[in-house]
């Protein structure tokens, strides 16, 4: 009985949503000074720091970089989070699959540094998350929320953000200081990733006309496109 | 007399007819492409862009090379049309031409700026399947030390031969992508064609 107001509330929710492919940002204005924040923050810290990452990583091209191990280090301690995450959304697959990869790749790829998972047994990571946990149960995406330092979310996924926090099975598992490599390793590795994808961030960022309207529609589109979402499709000889 | 009820259950039927015909062309894929041609167009356009990256030609002389793949392989005028938005049933032949022109180079530049990201990796065209009016055929980018990305593209030959008009990599689509740039270009240029079209010769 309980239940059915709740439900009400989302199918409420649900109707008052942007249609699919459109972009619902009620907070626009707030949005746009986080991302005049988070660009001043890209250009001045993320972007030196990044290139000369990349520097160092040019110069020992043999073998995976200090980058890569770090990554992957971090990556693997986030997948008992996706495990739970699968779980919740009634996909055993996924579930599965992870939890050989994180055995394999923290036994065998010395605790996670290296990633034989992927290399030699077909485990690539399936990413998730409870964003996408709460797509699953029937919650709509939201407002469009473009947070500081984090950068372009929605309020769906924010929210997931929160509660990933707190369902990681590590948690009650490792130490403190466990916990904290694990922080710092995950830090690196997205500025290992603001390396790699360089030119993707620069010509988004730093050389489009409207670096906030680029960032908030290549996010939803690629967010909707990882949620298996309907997108809208452009047909230019209609009539 | 009693010839004109046949006369008029004949004209209703044609029409009924013609409504079907219509109601269900639009349906079918833009009638005479076929999978193949749709596969093979694709195919060819990443053969080509591969055979540029693999020339080891200076950057410059690259971009002119995909910006001639580019207009023999993609429907310019409609990806033109379709980015500008309802500017582009404003402005003169001239003005459209000019603008469209300047595009094309604009997007040989911005994309063909990231080749070096394609060098050592490859593109497999796998197979089309029908949308709207037209083909989506799904390909797979390799690219090195990346997971492999989905790319999508939308062929037609409405413009009088196959050509391909969008692009969706990893769900980001690139008409809708570019569509909001130019509108923000075109609002910074305060509507004005020609300063748009100004700013994308300069721009990419």
């Amino acid at each position: 009985m309980r239940v059915a107001p709740i439900l009400f509330c989302l199918s409420l929710a649900a109707c008052a949503t942007a249609p699919a492919g459109g972009v619902n940002d009620p907070y626009e204005p707030m949005n746009r000074r986080v991302h005049a924040f988070n660009k001043g923050l890209d250009a001045t810290l993320l972007r030196p720091v990044a290139r000369a990452a990349r520097g160092g990583d040019d110069a020992a091209p043999q073998g995976p970089g200090a980058m890569t191990l770090v990554g992957n280090f971090g990556s693997n301690l986030a997948l008992p989070g996706k495990v739970v995450n699968s779980v919740l959304q009634g996909r055993p697959e996924p579930a599965v699959r992870n939890t050989f990869r994180f055995f394999v790749n923290s036994t065998l790829g010395l605790g996670g540094l290296l990633d034989p998972a992927t290399a030699d047994f077909a485990l690539p990571e399936i990413d998730t998350d409870f964003g996408e946990t709460l797509h699953v149960w029937g919650v709509p995406e939201g407002a469009y929320l473009e947070l500081p330092v984090l950068g372009p979310s929605t309020e769906r996924d924010l929210a997931g953000k929160v509660v990933d926090l707190f369902i990681d099975p590590l948690d009650s598992v490792l130490t403190d200081e466990q916990k904290i490599a694990g922080t710092a390793a995950r830090i690196v590795s997205k500025a290992g990733d603001r390396a790699r994808f360089g030119s993707t961030v620069d010509s988004v960022l730093h050389e489009s006309a409207d670096s906030y309207a680029q960032t908030r529609l290549l996010y939803l589109q690629h967010r909707r496109f990882e949620l298996k979402q309907e997108q809208d499709v452009i047909d230019p000889y209609a009539d | 007399m009693t010839l004109m009820p046949i006369d008029t259950r004949r004209g209703f039927l044609g029409l009924l007819a013609a409504c079907s015909a219509a109601a269900i062309l639009p349906a079918a894929p833009a009638r005479a492409l076929t999978q193949g041609q749709a596969t093979a167009l694709v195919q060819q356009a990443v053969d080509e862009v591969y055979a540029v990256i693999n020339s080891g030609r200076p950057a410059a002389r690259m971009y002119r090379d995909f910006e001639g793949i580019f207009v023999r392989h993609a429907d310019v005028d409609a990806i033109a049309r379709t980015v500008l938005g309802p500017a582009a049933r404003q402005v003169s032949a001239a003005q459209f031409a000019a603008y469209a022109q300047a595009l094309q180079g604009f997007v040989a530049r911005k994309y063909g700026k990231r080749f070096r990201e394609f060098i050592g990796g490859r593109i497999e065209v796998r197979g089309a399947r029908q949308l709207k009016s037209f083909w989506a055929v799904d390909s797979t980018a390799y690219l090195s030390g990346q997971s492999p990305m989905a790319v999508e593209w939308h062929v037609s030959d409405r413009s009088g031969r196959p050509r391909f008009f969008n692009l969706i990599i990893e769900g980001v689509n690139m008409l809708a992508t570019e569509r909001e740039e130019i509108r923000a270009m075109l609002a910074r240029n305060r509507g004005d064609i020609a300063a748009l079209t100004a700013a994308l010769q300069q721009a990419g």
